[in-house]
């Protein structure tokens, strides 16, 4: 394909391929990200594949390799059209089966169909699934529809018609356009886009940059888009770039997401080629180019001017803001920094208008925000939904509720920053207001949801590790202030805890979140301060009795072997590290607590719960 | 020139100023440990934090980095920021309690407790050093290493670096390895158990009060003591 | 060794300094000392500044690698499945510690923060590939099974 010198002709290229898709053939998606390649959804496509070329179908039937569905939990799955059938959990074999059964004789494969774990109730179709019936899918319904390594797909459906209708613009009307629609960042803070762009400082070059260095441990929304969608991310960009008068863009992404990068690098040379980035991009004077930068592992990266930092080849180490990147940015230039899923918004704000975007959500929050739904939750995966919708409506009835018939117990929001929420806040509805009243933060939109056998200190713990990791160091409040949060902590969880440890605990928390620099010591105290104002009875039962009720800290519990449960079959005793369990065959086993590591390997390869935590 | 107000005394300095020295020209007492004035600004050790009003909207800056604006409102010595310094100071003191500097610090903004366990490090990494090696010397052979909790000053590889003229002005300028608490010392406020621990606070001076209450080393024998007895209790 | 190369291709410019080192990573399995003072030279930049990048950022070694890498991911959604007590587990059956390389230069162990895949977790990658919803049973055979891969390769 050649350079496209016009909106014109980039409207017309796109009537071509929209024709050339062949949409009247059946067409088979296959979901396959990250996480469904590590369950077998290249083996499945392969499959697929071999089939089709076996049963002489090359020329009837599509086959699209396409990003995350979001539905990981089901994966692999794949999507037949026409009927959108939705066949989940997926092994190579089925797909013969599929081609013969639904693309053949277009019947539904009964076996293959999801199944609602709580009700047994078979979903015919994508739409009847649970998982999806609630969501609104705006940025992330998308990657169905295209294969991320293929600009003709994205492009068959529309694609940079937002740049195209922006171009046709005023470039303060683009601005203004986000500003109407509400769109706030997705990606922490939650600062309106709009007044970002407009605050931005004069001087020459301007930057823009996506910030794709998603850090939150237990948050993957920009995984998502980037794999499957690169271009939408692109497409952003560019407007954002045409409407404040950037020159150069960076893409910041985290080096842990190698199809990531494939996918946007290959998305940047494709948009060049067609000259939709570059000089003079779709003949309207307005040069821009996107260079990639790739993170190299410091969650404190996400922070922009410790981006900012890595980018220019430093360590990674905040600064004092003002100025800020909006004044003096990268290089000293006025920068904007959006994050992934921004980006991704603005495309979509420009070609529908800021109005119709901003009829979404609340009242202060506008559109629809991803999660990523995971932990001890039935449907886990990545969730779209309108800002506003409660936590109950997202956990339970698209995630499905909690696994094993346990109960619920916490959810964790907005990553180390954020908070964990307990049962009596389910009914709160989110959005950036009521998450921030209620001491979590909407962050990036990871979701944690935790039962009850999910230990409160322990998580405490295990963010409070985190970020001593993850601080730069700079600021001895954070280093020093997560470390001896940490000690503290530790020694609870250790049964050595003092009766004014909460208090030293919550003194400390508090002075790391005033006294540091940069956005992440500024919420350093958060894990600490949520759990204590939300779980305090845990902390006091770890303290005062000695005891963790959830059977976590190792140094609190013991396992035991109930002597009515167990049937000798040896499973434990074989796979015991220190081979502490004795125990003749069919005679019932016990564990000698002297040597006992507290490990666990009993518990899991034991098939009839004979063995507990006390 | 903008006009800033610190503890509702108003002055107008050039743009530029940082809150530190607008205070420091008032003769407002702000403690700090990595700032000097031949060096560039940090603002690591999170001593100097005072509370800025602008725009209606407060929040908690160091002084040292934070520029002064019109209209800026400063208030250095609030309850709250009074709360902040002195558990930062008691973390110092808990860091590096022979560090005569913070002894010093500790004792002039009466922080008389430590709650927590005493570390004995040797550096508090506020980057005096480095910077003194960078800045008034130009020969970066000392710098940063590792992040978050694994942070430290070195040289490259640990290996004596080619480029250190051995000047010195590392030590010079470091609060604490070369302003060590020195032991038993008669003009001294300090109870110097730092130094040798066996016996804890010495005889000799037991009219001179350590003003750590109770004194940090002491009390963490004591507790180690008990904690060992009643471990061979039970 | 082709450092030369690597810092050609970008340059010899400062701000490449991260991609510089990440394109030797790859290539060399980690950073050598000897690398490190090149890049410092070529980029006319202080060693010290060169040093505290490659120690700052968790993607860089500066020790050599095991031939197999296993990665746990210690992210929140990984931890609440588990995943401390699947590191154990591979630290004993390794014999090793997180961010250590075995002395037979077999395997090197790390923990990460977070890998994104939090849907499955705990996630564990063996070699670049990923393995989702482990449990500490599998741990003896995935480690097995990289063993039997040596002696195939071998033979």
């Amino acid at each position: 394909m050649s350079k496209l010198k016009s909106t014109t002709e980039l409207k017309s290229l796109q009537e071509k391929l929209g024709k050339t898709q062949h949409r009247d053939r059946p067409t088979i998606v296959v979901s396959s990200g990250t996480c469904g390649r590590s369950r077998g959804s290249s083996q499945v496509y392969a499959a697929f594949e071999a089939g089709i070329k076996d049963r002489g179908l090359a020329d009837k039937v599509n086959l699209r390799d396409s990003g995350c569905h979001g539905f990981c939990q089901a994966e692999p799955n794949v999507v037949v059209y026409p009927g959108e059938v939705f066949y989940a959990n997926l092994k190579p074999e089925d797909a013969a089966t599929i081609l013969d059964e639904t693309v053949g004789k277009g019947q539904v494969v009964d076996r293959l169909l999801y199944a609602d774990p709580g009700s047994g109730k078979k979903a015919a179709k994508l739409g009847d699934v649970p998982f999806y019936t609630k969501q609104k899918r705006l940025i992330s319904g998308r990657n169905i529809l295209l294969d991320p390594t293929r600009i003709e797909d994205y492009l068959a459906i529309g694609g940079y018609s937002g740049l195209a209708k922006a171009l046709s613009m005023e470039p303060k009307a683009v601005t203004e356009e986000v500003v109407k629609s509400g769109l706030r960042g997705r990606g922490g803070g939650g600062f309106p886009t709009g007044l970002k762009w407009q605050r931005l400082g004069q001087g020459t070059p301007k930057y823009v940059i996506c910030n794709a260095d998603e850090g939150d441990p237990g948050a993957y929304m920009d995984r998502g888009l980037l794999e499957g969608n690169p271009h939408s991310v692109l497409e952003g960009m560019v407007i954002g770039a045409f409407a404040v008068g950037a020159t150069e863009g960076v893409m910041y992404v985290r080096t842990e997401y190698p199809l990531a990068v494939t996918n946007v690098t290959r998305a940047i040379e494709q948009a060049r080629e067609l000259g939709l980035l570059g000089e003079n991009i779709l003949g309207s004077g307005f040069s821009f180019d996107i260079t990639i930068a790739r993170g190299a592992g410091a969650f404190v990266c996400g922070e922009e001017t410790a981006l900012i930092a890595s980018i220019e080849g430093r360590i990674g180490e905040p600064r004092q803001r003002p100025p800020y990147p909006s004044e003096k940015g990268l290089w000293g230039k006025p920068t904007i920094v959006n994050n992934v899923e921004t980006w991704a918004s603005v495309p979509i704000v420009v070609e529908h208008g800021g109005e119709k975007f901003a009829s979404i959500g609340t009242k202060g929050s506008k559109g629809t925000k991803i999660f990523s739904l995971v932990g001890k939750v039935n449907n886990t995966g990545l969730v779209e939904v309108p800002m506003g919708t409660t936590l109950r409506e997202v956990i339970f009835d698209t995630g499905g509720g909690i696994p094993d018939g346990r109960k619920f117990k916490a959810v964790q929001i907005g990553g180390p920053s954020g908070g964990c929420l307990p049962a009596d806040k389910l009914d709160l509805p989110v959005d950036y207001e009521s998450l921030t009243a209620a001491g979590a933060m909407m962050g990036s939109g990871g979701m944690i949801v935790m039962d009850e056998t999910t230990c409160m200190v322990d998580i405490a713990k295990y963010f409070l590790n985190f970020l001593q990791e993850e601080s730069c160091g700079k600021c001895f409040s954070c280093r020093e202030g997560t470390q001896r949060m940490y000690e503290v902590v530790d020694r609870i969880t250790q049964g050595n805890g003092r009766a004014d440890d909460l208090a030293l605990l919550e003194e400390l928390a508090t002075m790391v979140k005033d006294a540091s620099m940069c956005g992440l010591g500024r919420t350093a105290g958060n894990p600490v301060l949520s759990t204590l104002a939300n779980f305090r009875g845990e902390y006091e039962a770890h303290v005062l009795e000695k005891k963790c009720p959830a059977g976590v800290c190792k140094a609190l519990i013991h396992y035991r072997i109930l002597v009515d449960k167990c049937t000798g079959c040896m499973a434990c005793a074989k796979a015991c590290p220190q081979k502490v369990i004795s125990g003749e065959k069919k005679q019932p086993h016990r564990i000698d607590q002297s040597g006992c590591i507290k490990c666990g390997i009993c518990k899991d390869s034991c098939k009839f719960d004979a063995v507990v935590v006390e | 020139m903008p006009i800033v107000e610190i503890n509702g005394v108003s002055i107008e300095l050039e743009k530029g100023t940082t809150v530190l020295e607008a205070a420091k020209f008032l003769g407002v007492n702000i403690p700090t440990l990595c700032h000097d004035d031949g060096l560039t600004a940090y603002g690591a050790c999170r001593l100097c934090v005072v509370e800025v009003e602008s725009g209606g909207r407060t929040q908690v800056v160091s002084a040292c980095t934070y520029p002064i604006e019109d209209g800026l409102k400063v208030r250095t010595h609030s309850r709250r920021i009074m709360g902040i310094r002195r558990l930062l100071i008691e973390m110092y003191l808990a860091t590096c309690p022979s560090s005569k500097t913070i002894q010093d610090i500790a004792s002039k903004w009466g922080v008389s407790q430590c709650r927590l366990k005493v570390k004995h490090e040797d550096c508090v990494l506020c980057g005096l050093c480095v910077r003194m090696c960078a800045q008034q010397m130009a020969a970066k052979a000392i710098g940063f290493v590792g992040r978050g909790r694994k942070r430290r000053i070195t040289t490259p590889f640990d290996e004596r670096s080619e480029v250190c003229r051995l000047c010195g002005a590392c030590m010079y300028i470091c609060p604490v390895c070369q302003a060590r608490c020195q032991g038993p010392q008669e003009e001294s406020a300090v109870c110097s158990a730092c130094v040798a621990c066996e016996p804890p606070c010495l005889v000799p001076f037991d009219d001179m009060k350590c003003y750590m209450d109770p004194c940090a080393w002491c009390e963490q024998e004591t507790k180690t003591k008990l904690l060992a007895e009643a471990k061979t209790k039970q | 060794m082709d450092v030369g190369k690597i810092i050609d291709k970008y340059g010899s410019r400062r701000r490449f300094l991260i991609a510089i080192l990440q394109d030797i990573q790859e290539q060399e399995r980690y950073l050598p000392k000897e690398a490190l003072r090149q890049v410092s030279l070529r980029l006319g930049m202080p060693l010290v500044d060169v040093y505290g990048v490659a120690t700052f950022y968790s993607a860089f070694s500066l020790e050599p690698r095991g031939r197999h890498e296993v990665t746990v991911c210690l992210g929140t959604a990984c931890h609440v499945r588990g995943s401390h007590r699947i590191l154990e587990e591979f630290e004993r059956q390794i014999g090793v510690e997180a961010g250590h390389t075995t002395k037979d230069g077999e395997f090197t162990l790390e923990s990460v923060n977070c890998l994104g895949c939090c849907a499955i977790g705990p996630v564990v990658v063996v070699d670049k590939v990923y393995h989702g919803e482990m449990t500490s049973n599998r741990v003896k055979t995935l480690i097995s099974q990289c063993r039997k891969a040596q002696k195939v390769e071998a033979s």
